[in-house]
């Protein structure tokens, strides 16, 4: 082929790819290490310091930043308590649907997206009656609003585990399971488990991002977690807001790394 | 018919007395009835399989075979008739506690677990001590000739390898029925042939009542002690290969089994008269009037007179040549003859039939 060809959906050359990723790379870089360039500012116009840093985990300071990691504290709980729900109730569900009731994944597929075309305000005019029940049944501990946030993660949850299940011959492995003498506990724990690891890891890790990083619902539910509290605390203390910010960011991007890891383990197995 | 012997790639002798354990259950499927919706897949089976007998369930797509052997598994329910297992009706049992081995069509080794680990799954579920657990699955392994392969992933392994894995896992339980769900149609045609002769020569060792699922005709002749051809969810016939293909009860059965010229014949007072030869009719009697004979390639001759005909084609296939020659209504008929003659296309020959009985079918 001749150089002055143009081929439509070719791939951009090395000039090209180095630009474009350079703009993508400050557009996301420069929030960031402004943030981070904050945190361990003295003041608005003075140099820089750890005062900041080391401030907010010294101890004479524990009573003052009490609220603060309470709400951190509560966050985790939000995250395992909506792991939990993914994996109790949305994996034995998409398991099931998968062999038993293959004509309704379209269904549940449908059922799973909606919630990435809701935003997180019509959910929450509609679950604020809801939780009026919710506290009455369950009280008003700050686990409950992982029912919400259940929901919330259904998309990234349901792509993650459904890859997974495409990507193994589920029914035929349950079968020959199932005839060598497996009940259905079996089949699930000794064979579609362990093969739809990285399904499930990759589902749990976004969901616990997905969690940490909520803010809206957790507001307008008047629950406080990690990201109300940030609100909050920017108001008296900007410096603590940003390195609590970063370091939420820091805990997403690991995550995210985990779950490259995860793929590329999978990957290279599968070539061996 | 051809018959293939390859079988250049060394196979395991060893066989295992210890895995002979639990073999030789008889079967009976009664009227065994399944429908999906509005579509019966099942007509009322009824197939009674002497302990350690192979019966081939042997028939084209759709006619309902493999899932008369899930039915048989218990990975299909049914919704009449009864399954009997030595006497007892497993209708109602789960698969999981049927106690049978099934080879898959697709590959279904568990990708998570090594070879060894693979065949120890059913010792496992059955709670196997571990003491006796890896013995049992490395003399099983040893069994289909792979003992050294016990501690590689189902990835590393050829088609033909995890196929027999899978063989091994089906049969280290000592299962009482041995289920095969057309376990070679994924292979190539070597390996096939090889893995066929292996799988009736570890069947005879154990003496285990074996289902064989298989839409290839030659491969269900070739290994199974008996054969049921089936159509539309019912068994057509049930009989030696010998039977199957010398008297077949209709014109299904002729024309799946082995190979037929289907010639344009009249009934005459109960014989078939082919080109002005009186044969013999095969299967229930027919009112006398036009009719489709099915008529063996070996059963036609070429001689010095006799029917006319020209040379189409002519293959040679080993032991034998198959020729394929254009009547003079423009009919084409296919001849097996010996290697020695070889007519070349657009030779004028001539034909006779031998008078071998033949099936027919009324034509309208």
């Amino acid at each position: 082929m001749s150089s002055n060809q143009v081929r439509i959906g070719a791939e951009p050359g090395t000039l090209a790819r180095t630009v474009i990723l350079a703009i993508v790379g400050v557009v996301f870089a420069v929030p960031i290490v402004a943030l981070i360039e904050f945190s361990f500012r003295s003041g608005l116009s003075g140099g820089y310091t750890l005062e900041h840093w080391i401030s907010l985990f010294a101890p004479e300071n524990a009573r003052t930043y009490r609220d603060l990691f309470q709400s951190i504290g509560n966050s985790f709980i939000l995250a395992v308590v909506t792991v939990a729900i993914v994996l109790v109730i949305l994996l034995p569900t998409m398991i099931l649907v998968h062999i038993q009731f293959p004509k309704l994944r379209r269904v549940l597929e449908f059922i799973c997206i909606i919630p990435i075309t809701v935003p997180a305000i019509v959910l929450v005019v509609g679950l604020a009656p809801v939780y009026s029940v919710v506290v009455k049944v369950f009280g008003g501990s700050i686990w409950t609003l992982a029912f919400a946030y259940g929901i919330t993660v259904l998309p990234y949850a349901y792509r993650s585990i459904q890859a997974n299940l495409d990507a193994i011959p589920v029914v035929t492995l349950s079968e020959a399971a199932r005839s060598l003498g497996a009940g259905w506990v079996a089949v699930l724990w000794r064979v579609l488990l362990p093969n739809l690891r990285r399904g499930v890891l990759a589902a749990s890790f976004i969901t616990v991002a997905v969690v940490l990083g909520e803010f809206t619902i957790a507001s307008l539910l008047n629950r406080r977690n990690l990201q109300t509290a940030l609100l909050q605390v920017s108001q008296s203390d900007p410096w603590v807001a940003a390195i609590l910010a970063v370091l939420a960011l820091a805990l997403a991007f690991v995550l995210l790394l985990i779950i490259g890891r995860l793929g590329s383990v999978g990957r290279n197995q599968s070539e061996k | 018919m051809t018959t293939t012997v390859t079988n250049s790639i060394p196979i395991a002798r060893a066989s295992a007395p210890s895995l002979a354990g639990n073999s030789g259950a008889q079967v009976v499927l009664s009227g065994v009835i399944k429908n999906f919706g509005a579509h019966r897949a099942l007509d009322g089976i009824d197939l009674s399989i002497k302990p350690g007998e192979l019966v081939a369930l042997l028939g084209p797509s759709g006619c309902g075979k493999t899932t008369a052997l899930r039915a048989l598994s218990g990975l299909e329910s049914i919704d009449g008739g009864s399954i009997l297992i030595d006497g007892e009706d497993v209708a109602g049992v789960p698969t999981n506690k049927r106690d049978m081995g099934m080879v898959f069509q697709s590959y279904s080794l568990f990708p998570h677990l090594t070879v060894l680990e693979n065949v120890e799954f059913g010792l496992r579920m059955r709670k196997v001590r571990v003491n006796e657990r890896q013995p049992r699955a490395v003399e099983a392994l040893e069994m289909v000739g792979l003992g050294r392969m016990a501690s590689r992933y189902a990835h590393q392994l050829s088609g033909g390898q995890q196929q027999r894995v899978a063989l091994a896992r089906a049969l280290v339980t000592r299962p009482r029925v041995l289920l095969l769900d057309e376990p070679l149609s994924a292979l190539d045609a070597k390996v096939r042939v090889q893995l066929r002769d292996e799988i009736r020569r570890i069947q005879t060792d154990l003496g285990i009542t074996t289902v064989f699922v298989t839409h290839d005709q030659e491969e269900a002749l070739a290994v199974a002690d008996r054969v049921a051809v089936m159509k539309d969810g019912a068994i057509e016939q049930i009989g030696t290969p010998e039977e199957l293909y010398t008297t077949p009860s209709s014109a299904f059965v002729a024309d799946f089994v082995g190979l037929s010229n289907r010639v344009p014949a009249v009934v005459d007072g109960g014989v078939v008269v082919v080109h002005g030869k009186k044969l013999p009719l095969l299967g229930e009697l027919l009112a006398d009037g036009n009719v489709t004979a099915y008529v063996r390639p070996e059963d036609i001759a070429l001689e010095r007179a006799g029917i006319p005909a020209t040379v189409v084609a002519s293959s040679f296939l080993g032991s034998l040549r198959r020729t394929q020659v254009r009547l003079a209504d423009d009919s084409l008929l296919s001849i097996q003859h010996d290697v020695d003659t070889r007519p070349q296309p657009g030779d004028p020959v001539f034909l006779r039939l031998k008078g071998a009985a033949v099936s027919a079918v009324p034509r309208h």
